[in-house]
Parts: C-alpha cells; sequence; structure tokens
C-alpha cells in the first residue's frame, strides 16, 4: 500500500475488449494501407513509362507476395474506410452511447468483411494473376 | 463550462499551441479519401480485370479521372502522412528515432506521390502513344 491511489496508465489496467481491439485494426489497417500507396504509385508510374514497363510491373503485382499484401490492402481499405467513418461521426459528436458504438462497431468488422469479398469478386481479383 | 479562454477558441490551439492544425487536416482528407476511394475502387472495376494498359491509358486521358488521380495520390500522401506521424509518436519513446522516423516517412511518401503523379502526366500528355 506504499502508492494506493495512484492511476495507472490506461493500456496497464483495460481489459482486452472490442473498442481497443478496433481502434488497434484502424491503426494496423492504417499502417498497411500506408505501405499499399507504394504499390499504386509503382502501378501509376509504370503506366506513365510505356506498355512494357507496365507489362513487368503488372508481373511484379501479380506475384504472389504482392497479392497478398494486396488482398490485406483491399481489407485495410474496406475497415478503414468504415470505421473511419465511424470515427467522422464521433468527431461530430454522434454514436458515442455504448450500444450505438457497439452497434456500429460490429457494424463496420461485419461489413469491411462483406465489402472486401464483394469487392474481391468485382475487381475480379484486380490484377493479372487469376483472374 | 468550459475551461478554454475565449483568445483559445479564437486561435484554436490548446496547450500544445499546434495539435488542432494536424487534427483537423487529418479528417479533413479522411473525409475527401471517402470520395477519391469510392471513385478509385470504382474506377478498378471498369478497367475490368488484368487492367490492361490500353484501358489504364483511356481512363487517365480523361481530364477528371486525371485529375482525380492526381488529387488521391496527394491527399492519400498527406493522410498516410499525417496517421503515420501519431502512429510513431505513440510508440517510438527515443526522441531520435522518432523524429527520424517521421521525417523519413514524409520523405518518402512526398517523392512517392511525385513519382506517381508524374506517371499521371505523362500519360495526360502523351509522351508515348
Amino acid at each position: 500500500m506504499a502508492q494506493p491511489e495512484r492511476p495507472l496508465s490506461p493500456f496497464m489496467h483495460y481489459r482486452w475488449q472490442y473498442t481497443n481491439t478496433l481502434s488497434i485494426l484502424h491503426r494496423v489497417t492504417g499502417i498497411l494501407l500506408s505501405v499499399c500507396f507504394f504499390v499504386l504509385v509503382y502501378w501509376l508510374a509504370a503506366a506513365g513509362a510505356g506498355p512494357a514497363r507496365y507489362a513487368a510491373a503488372l508481373a511484379t503485382i501479380g506475384s504472389p507476395f504482392v497479392q497478398l499484401l494486396l488482398i490485406g490492402g483491399l481489407f485495410s481499405f474496406c475497415y478503414h474506410l468504415l470505421n473511419g467513418i465511424r470515427h467522422l461521426f464521433w468527431d461530430a459528436g454522434y454514436g458515442f452511447e455504448l450500444p450505438v458504438a457497439r452497434k456500429t462497431g460490429w457494424a463496420a468488422a461485419i461489413g469491411a468483411v462483406v465489402l472486401t469479398v464483394v469487392l474481391w469478386f468485382v475487381l475480379g481479383f484486380w490484377p493479372g494473376g487469376a483472374a | 463550462m468550459s475551461l478554454r479562454s475565449p483568445l483559445g477558441r479564437v486561435l484554436g490551439l490548446g496547450s500544445a499551441k499546434g495539435g488542432s492544425g494536424h487534427w483537423y487536416s487529418q479528417r479533413v482528407t479522411a473525409v475527401a479519401l471517402v470520395i477519391l476511394g469510392a471513385w478509385f475502387i470504382a474506377s478498378l472495376a471498369l478497367l475490368g480485370p488484368g487492367a490492361p494498359y490500353a484501358a489504364v491509358v483511356d481512363w487517365l486521358r480523361s481530364p477528371f479521372s486525371a485529375v482525380m488521380a492526381l488529387l488521391l495520390l496527394a491527399v492519400s500522401a498527406y493522410h498516410a502522412l499525417l496517421g503515420l506521424q501519431v502512429v510513431f509518436e505513440d510508440y517510438i519513446s527515443d526522441k531520435g528515432t522518432r523524429v527520424v522516423a517521421i521525417v523519413g516517412v514524409k520523405f518518402a511518401l512526398v517523392v512517392a506521390a511525385l513519382m506517381g503523379g508524374l506517371g499521371v502526366l505523362r500519360i495526360v500528355f502523351g509522351a508515348q502513344a
């Protein structure tokens, strides 16, 4: 009982729950999207460099590693978009009530998975590779 | 009751003096990226599987697409820069490493955005047909 009343830093006594999971996922997907940004640049720069360079770039982008990154990127896009809209509503002062926050949280998570699968098929899955 | 002084409200600054600009820019770019992101996904879908070269050139030759692509590059680079800065500030405790990481990522994103923009402009101005 040396220091009984000292407040702890939040991360030292918060139990793991959906709120911090979704929050951390927002950051992780944001970082992944930042990586995918460089793939977008590579793709556009190659297109600007002409058909030969573009074909070479498509081959690189079609490689298993980049495809895996892009699948993660597609999910990241969907989740970061939906949860980002959730954040914007919070910033405007709406949706803080626990039942609402829980519902929108689930909606963002499940919606992101569904949207990822839908876009995967719509994009067929871009580029090259399988489709 | 607000603990903020009237002058503080007018200047829009908290005790850290400069945080609100960063916070606000992150939100404004987020709203822009909702639109730009939806446009980009729709464009990819229209390009079709494999995004053939001719389709990409056709797509970016339209002034609207070119402007949207340039905006997507600029706004997402800025949004990523702001977001990664916060991540680094939160998780890198050593000041030297933190500053190097933040500045390094800023440089990388600015260079990348310009390279992507150059790719778009080369198609717009038809350096190769």
